[in-house]
């Protein structure tokens, strides 16, 4: 056969078979010379298909450098920690702390990031309430402008180095006896204040010095004087009949405005939201600013601050003369209501209150004797159980100051303290600083004190912190951390108790405490770790023993002395006088760095991002300015220019100035933002007096614009808008302010409600819906910063607020009333004289949100479909699909329809908590944050409704009666938002509904039959006579 | 009885015959651009770079450079859509309606007038998309199949009528234009001396041969495409006033919105077209084919419509107060007295008490009055539309949210940039197309052109053909 396999040689050099083949053959790819890649790497003889290769590599090396993306890091649990669920929200109860201010407190954090701060439902003080400032304070938190680790002046050191050179140097002055000085505010933690006992101890020489930004130092000293208790009481506001407050703003900022919110607002609750309750306590307000709480009086008058000591004198005198106390030799004041006001003090004597703003212990003596005589002090003034938000002591911190002057002090530390910025003598406290040995500051930033002192030592913000809190004797609520320290900083206890030689583990000593304290209070609890867990859990522990009945104090005051001494100081005068006040949302200025908080708007004026000289209209035609127009205003020596806001209800020739503004060492946010008002306050008989009776007041010539939410004063008389009315009237006919419209048809007149081209949504399984009582509604605000914070609303900033665009979902509008008489004045005319607010207007609050109207306006018109209906009742919107036509925004009756001007995050021009990494660590992830060119609006908190179906599914069950809540209704410190299902009749909304649908509640708007899934109740005030009822048109044709 | 009308004056003076016509609007497509064209031209170019530049800058940073607010959604970027689409309805007019109803006189201004409304509606487009937040997602406006799980547009949505109304309204526009213009440009294709001007004009002229059969066609398609434009002069302005009638804004929310919008249109887009004209007439010496009869009948129509839209200001008012409604009431009581009241009177003057001098012969026949008198009605158009948007808007139902609206640098410039496309492109048309229809003037002049001149100049000049004869191949 012939051979067929055939012979293939793979080159010449096999079929040769020479030795260098042979040699190779066993080598699959040959391998280049040495020199032939050198010769590659520098390109010198390089083969030709080499040369291409290399550069080919080269340019693709170089593309693909040139493209990489930015990479996000998003790092999943490698191990996931026991307990945490990525996209499941923990919630930690802890206690809100900003100076004397406290509340307890629930924090949601979410994949270990404290996201939402929530009230305490089992505090009986909060009662589940917050405000806007502690809804604020999570955003403090996430301050990337805070001091990262201790300095020492401008070096950074470490803790250890700290410790050495402060304990070395501490021992050096408490060896020869010099003055070691602790400045704070108050401290209501009784561990905090066993570490500074601690301290003391170690360091014999040293003192702790409290003082407050806004005192309240003359009531203890006159409950001292009194009572011989050197204490705040607190207040029952639930068993008044009568409330009067003479400059006391007790709903906004005074003393513990979270904790009288609710009670306040107990008695103010009518119908059903009140248990079928008609009666209403009758709240009286005398003052000089028209404050949030003034906005809520049924009576309301005025006076300057050198008349306040007299109006207190004269209201003791006209009730003393029917009660039988010594009457006071006072010169007389002529307030409105203040008569009227005396005889219903006495009528409802044993169920009254009178409250004082004032600092002057002498004002606060008579306020005393007032409240002895009225029997408040077995009922609704409680001095057995006092609360402890405010402590400071301003003798104390006067003598403080005086020897800081002296030179007599060798160390200060400053905790939760900036006197430099918020004390009427911070300069002189400046000048001293440097002088002292050695200065450190437990302050978050290099403040105005802070950035003169020799060490900072920075402290945690009070989510970071272990601690506990005693808001009101017997009271207790514990503080845990809800995020591991963010930067290197220490809380001021551990860095004491370093320094007095102890361990530093706080939370041990605080555990220690309570177990040593207050588990002996406990019951029911067999072992402390089963009372420690358990008052972990809950964040509170109110043992049964702390609540103990108001009574048994005797009033021990010198009415006659304190007489003689309001004599002498409040005498009447000329001039304009100065008013200092806290502002709701800016305090005393310690969270000014915070975008929410700027962005506040202020209840009453609705102004943000300033402070401003207020003044009523008649003191601005005087002073020749008007709104916007800088005002100089200078009291003994130093002065602030401030922009005219013309505000009403204010008294004639008086100036309000707000303090907390002005910051100059706060950051970026707060720095330059307003004037500081501080310097104005000054210090009369040893208290701190927010009032400057003699001032100087003068046109600066300059302009300044305020920038406000809302610019129009009135309601324009719209009852369709506001329905109020009065409760005299309102016993009779509980429909006691309502307008119903009607339409004339030909067959009679209808409800336009009646009338309808709408086929309308079913709601077959929920109908989420709310109800607003604006009775019960303070203003406060706690909602609109509770919103903010759910939301992820961005913060705009001055300037585009001045153009009118702020972002936020919610509002409270608030609507002054006119004196116009419509009806004799014809149209053009009458319209223009109800756009002028009363000098000493009512006021109404009304929350503004989404109406989640059934025919909604804004969804008939979308183009694009972006915004629709839900089978549940609500108006849904889909940022993704929004094109922007603005079309639905224009179209909304209520104008609750927000558009992304500009690209809000990672933009410099909006350099708030949306531009840094650490301030996007706020943002709540179950809520988109919006594109540029999107519409956003009020969803009712769909992410909430949405997480608690699904909790109901997943255990087989129907979602509970008020389960499901929006961030609005948790956030109001009153209840005066009820959200619910409406389809549910367990419900809380559903229940009121049911009789309220026919007597107080209304729709707003009612007429354009939109059909709001939200109702409000009429505002009813405790009067004998109301206002005539304005209106601009009863039917319609 | 026996009435014999009035003789009528020549449409086209000073016994015009067809080669004038055709040397009279062929020298400007075919000579040197005139000083005035070029510095026009210049002007409007630098405009529109400017412009552009603007509305580059309004789509970067984002609508927040506007002036607007939470409670004035729109203002200039509407007022002006509304503004020029009122403009471009005079051109549909003229080439639609006067044709059916056998108006010759059109003829001189009807090409014109439809160029006009077609840069007019494309100006009145570009507000569409500059108004958007999102305009990249303009597309979604459209009913296009998708994969977003196939989401439809909103039909509910008056914006998406307006979307139909506008994209049909300038299709049929510009198919009529361009229809008109094919034999005029087969002219100028025949007598063109550059390849490259014969290649252009030649591929837009469609291979038109100038056959009996291509001309009939030409004439039942004019017919059919009047036929089909005619409902949109009424219909486009009536859906864009549903913008406003369908909202529940008191001063939108009106009945009366769709024949006062219309009226509206006709009346500014007929001072529009007057300006134009009045310019077009003197730069390009056409005084004998746009007469003084052409802008006397237009003032007409102006005076017509501006009283039209005169009684439906009043008519609003009277039903604001007869309706009780307060917020109606309120509405146009602050229209009147209002912080805009100057916005309102300045329409009420320009709008309604302008047009009524037109009474006067003398002022309806001079080229002066008429041209101040078309700028101030269009003045007072805007106007109306920004009284109509901001005023109403500014001050609705809840008094909290009552905000003013103050234009800024980029409202006004990117206004701007309209008028720099309009004229860009208007400058552009007047050069390289015949501004006055040839073909349909020369339809006109028989009568008058009985008599012809012995020797013509231009292209043809040289002795007249005593006896032409056409068709030699016909024997």
């Amino acid at each position: 056969m012939e051979q067929v396999t055939k012979r293939y040689w793979k080159g010449v050099e096999e079929l040769r078979n020479d030795a260098t083949y042979v040699k190779n053959a066993q080598s699959e790819f040959a391998e280049p010379s040495g020199s032939d890649l050198q010769s590659l790497i520098d390109g010198t003889n390089a083969p030709r298909r080499d040369f291409l290769k290399t550069l080919g590599f080269g340019m693709a090396a170089v593309s693909l450098a040139a493209c990489e993306a930015p990479v996000r890091k998003a790092i999943p649990y490698l191990n996931k920690p026991e307990g945490t669920f990525p996209t499941i929200s923990d919630y930690y109860a802890s206690t809100f702390t900003d100076g004397g201010d406290h509340a307890s407190i629930i924090v949601e954090t979410r994949e270990g990031r404290p996201i939402k701060i929530e009230g305490n439902p089992l505090s009986s003080l909060s009662r589940g309430g917050t405000t806007a400032r502690v809804q604020a304070s999570l955003l403090s938190l996430y301050d990337n402008e805070k001091l990262k680790g201790p300095k020492r002046g401008e070096t950074d050191i470490d803790w250890a180095t700290a410790d050495k050179e402060i304990i070395s140097q501490l021992s050096t002055i408490a060896a020869r006896g010099g003055a070691i000085r602790i400045v704070s505010s108050t401290i209501a933690s009784p561990s905090t204040k066993a570490v500074i006992a601690d301290f003391v101890a170690k360091y014999p020489s040293a003192r702790h010095i409290v003082y407050d930004a806004n005192s309240a130092s003359g009531i203890i000293q006159a409950n001292q004087a009194s009572f011989g208790k050197a204490v705040v009481p607190s207040y029952d506001f639930s068993k008044a009949k009568t409330i009067v407050s003479i400059g006391a703003d007790f709903l906004g900022t005074w003393v513990a405005p979270l904790d009288h919110a609710k009670p306040y607002a107990k008695t103010r609750k009518i119908g059903a939201v009140g248990g079928g309750n008609k009666e209403m306590s009758r709240h009286y307000q005398f003052e000089t600013i028209l404050s949030m709480t003034g906005a809520n009086a049924d009576y309301r008058g005025t006076y300057k601050p050198s008349q306040e000591g007299l109006v207190v004198a004269n209201l003791y005198n006209k009730v003393a003369a029917k009660l039988g106390g010594t009457a006071v030799n006072v010169s007389p004041v002529t307030v409105q209501y203040l008569d009227k006001a005396a005889a219903d003090l006495i009528a409802s004597r044993g169920a009254a209150v009178v409250v004082s703003g004032s600092n002057d212990p002498n004002v606060q003596i008579l306020v005393n004797a007032l409240n002895s005589l009225l029997g408040s002090y077995s009922s609704t003034i409680n001095l057995n159980v006092p609360v402890n938000y405010r402590q400071g002591n301003d003798q104390q911190m006067n003598a403080f100051i005086d020897e800081l002057k002296g030179g007599r002090v060798q160390a200060v530390m400053f905790y939760m303290a900036n006197p430099v910025y918020d004390h009427p003598r911070g300069a002189e406290i400046a000048d001293a600083l440097p002088k002292v040995g050695l200065s450190l500051s437990f302050g978050d930033r290099a403040d105005e004190t802070g950035s003169l002192v020799k060490y900072m030592t920075p402290a945690p913000h009070f989510l970071e912190c272990w601690n506990d809190t005693e808001p009101k004797a017997g009271f207790y609520s514990l503080t845990q951390p809800a995020i591991t320290h963010i930067f290197k900083t220490r809380q001021m206890q551990s860095s004491l108790l370093t320094w007095a030689g102890k361990s530093n583990d706080f939370q041990e000593y605080v555990r220690s405490y309570w177990r040593t304290n207050l588990f002996p209070k406990a019951t029911g609890f067999t072992t402390f770790d089963e009372f420690w867990i358990k008052s972990l859990h809950d964040g509170v522990f109110e043992p049964a023993s702390a609540t103990v009945a108001a009574g048994g104090a005797t009033f021990a005051g010198n009415v006659a002395a304190a007489s003689t001494g309001i004599s002498q100081r409040y005498k009447p005068t000329t001039g304009i006088e100065v008013a200092l006040y806290e502002k709701v949302g800016m305090g005393t200025g310690s969270q000014a760095n915070n975008p929410w908080i700027q962005e506040f708007p202020d209840p009453v004026s609705k102004a943000c991002w300033d402070n401003y000289a207020a003044v009523s209209q008649k003191t601005a035609t005087d002073l020749g300015v008007e709104q916007n127009e800088t005002l100089k205003i200078e009291v003994a020596g130093k002065s602030v220019e401030l922009p005219v806001l013309v505000q009403p209800g204010q008294a004639d020739q008086t100036v309000a100035i707000a303090i907390g503004y002005g910051r100059s060492k706060s950051g970026k946010c707060a720095n330059g933002v307003g004037q500081n008002a501080y310097p104005l306050a000054s210090v009369i008989g040893g208290t701190v007096s927010m009032a400057a009776v003699n001032a100087a007041v003068s046109k600066a010539g300059g302009r300044h614009e305020i920038a406000q939410t809302q610019t129009h004063e009135t309601v324009m008389g719209r009852r369709a808008v506001l329905q109020e009315g009065i409760l005299a009237r309102y016993k009779k006919n509980p429909k006691e302010g309502r307008y119903e419209p009607k339409v004339e048809t030909s067959e009679g007149a209808v409800t336009p409600t009646d009338i309808t081209l709408w086929h309308g949504y079913g709601k077959p399984n929920h109908s989420w819906g709310m109800v607003i009582d604006l009775n019960s509604c303070i203003g406060c605000g706690a909602c609109v910063v509770g919103c903010i914070s759910e939301n992820n609303t961005p913060t705009v900033g001055r300037d585009e607020v001045l153009a009118r665009r702020e972002m936020h979902w919610m509002r409270i509008d608030r609507y002054y009333s006119s004196d116009a008489d419509f009806e004799s004045m014809g149209a053009i005319e009458g319209y223009r004289a109800l756009e002028v607010a009363s000098a000493n207007p009512e006021v109404t609050f009304q929350p503004m949100l989404c109406q989640h109207c059934s025919n909604a306006p804004c969804e008939t018109v979308c183009p694009v479909l972006a915004t629709t209906h839900s089978t549940e009742g609500l108006n849904q919107m889909t940022y993704n699909r929004c094109i922007g036509t603005r079309y639905c925004a224009n179209n909304c009756p209520y104008k609750v329809r927000r558009f992304n001007w500009f690209k809000y995050h990672d933009e410099d021009k909006f350099d708030y908590q949306f531009n840094n990494d650490l301030g996007k660590m706020v943002i709540n992830p179950d809520v988109t944050v919006r594109a540029r060119g999107v519409i956003e609006k009020c969803s009712f908190c769909v992410q909430r409704i949405q997480e608690g179906k699904l909790t109901a599914k997943k255990e087989r069950r129907r979602p509970l009666p008020d389960e499901i809540q929006s961030a609005c209704a948790q956030a109001c410190p009153t209840d005066a938002i009820i959200f619910g299902d409406m389809n549910n009749p367990e419900s809380t909304i559903s229940k009121v509904l049911s009789t309220e649908l026919n007597e107080r509640a209304f729709h707003v708007l009612e007429e354009i039959n939109v059909r709001p899934q939200i109702a409000y109740l009429t505002k009813i005030r405790n009067k004998e006579e109301g206002p005539k009822q304005e209106t601009t048109q009863e039917t319609h044709a | 009885m026996h009435i014999t009308s009035a003789v009528r004056t020549p449409l086209v003076s000073n016994g015009k015959t067809y080669a004038d016509v055709t040397e009279d609007v062929c020298k400007q497509v075919e000579g040197r651009p005139t000083r005035e064209w070029t510095i026009a031209f210049t002007i409007s170019a630098l405009v529109l770079v400017y412009g552009t530049a603007c509305v580059f800058y309004t789509w970067w940073e984002g609508l927040g450079v506007w002036g607007l607010n939470k409670t004035v959604g729109w203002a200039w970027d509407i007022t002006n859509f509304v503004w020029w689409v009122g403009i471009g309805h005079a051109g549909t007019l003229i080439s639609a309606i006067l044709l059916l109803f056998r108006q010759k006189w059109r003829t001189s201004i009807n090409r014109a007038a439809e160029a006009m409304t077609i840069f007019a509606v494309i100006c009145a487009a570009t507000f569409i998309f500059m108004h958007m937040g999102r305009p990249w997602l303009a597309y979604w406006a459209l009913p296009l199949p998708n994969t977003f799980g196939s989401l439809w547009v909103n039909f509910k949505s008056p914006l998406v009528w307006d979307v139909f109304a506008i994209s049909t309204y300038f299709t049929v526009s510009l198919v009529f234009w361009y229809m008109g213009l094919v034999p005029d440009l087969a002219t100028i294709r025949d007598r063109a001396r550059s390849k490259v001007s014969r290649y252009v004009y030649g591929a837009f002229s469609l291979g038109w041969n100038g056959s009996a059969k291509t001309w009939a066609r030409y004439e039942y398609m004019s017919l059919i495409l009047a036929g089909i434009s005619t409902p949109l002069v009424l219909s486009v302005h009536t859906i864009v006033s549903m913008d406003f009638a369908t909202s529940v804004i008191p001063g939108w929310h009106t009945t009366i919105f769709p024949p006062y919008f219309v009226a509206g249109a006709i009346f500014s887009g007929f001072a529009m077209v007057q300006n134009l004209m009045l310019i077009i007439r003197v730069v390009f010496k056409l005084e004998d084919y746009i007469t003084v009869e052409h802008i006397e009948s237009m003032n007409k129509i102006i005076t017509l419509t501006g009283s039209i839209v005169g009684v439906a200001y009043i008519t609003e008012f009277f039903i604001a107060w007869y309706s009780g409604v307060e917020f109606e009431s309120y509405a146009f009581i602050n229209r009147g007295t209002g912080p805009y009241w100057w916005a309102y009177w300045a329409m009420m003057t320009c709008n309604v008490i302008s047009p009524q001098l037109f009474w006067s012969k003398t002022i309806r026949t001079s080229v002066v009055w008429t041209f101040v008198l078309s700028v101030i009605v269009n003045i007072g158009m805007w106007f109306e539309r920004f009284v109509i948007i901001v005023t109403s808007l500014h001050r609705d139902y809840l008094p909290s949210s009552w905000a003013m609206f103050h234009p800024t640098l980029f409202d006004i410039s990117d206004y701007l940039f309209s008028f720099g496309l309009f004229f860009t492109l208007f400058l552009l048309f007047a050069k390289f197309l015949p501004v006055v229809n040839m073909a349909e003037v020369k339809a006109i002049i028989k009568s008058s052109s009985a008599q012809l001149p012995k020797s013509v100049s231009g292209v043809a000049k040289g002795e007249r053909v005593t006896a032409p004869t056409f068709n030699k191949n016909a024997d």
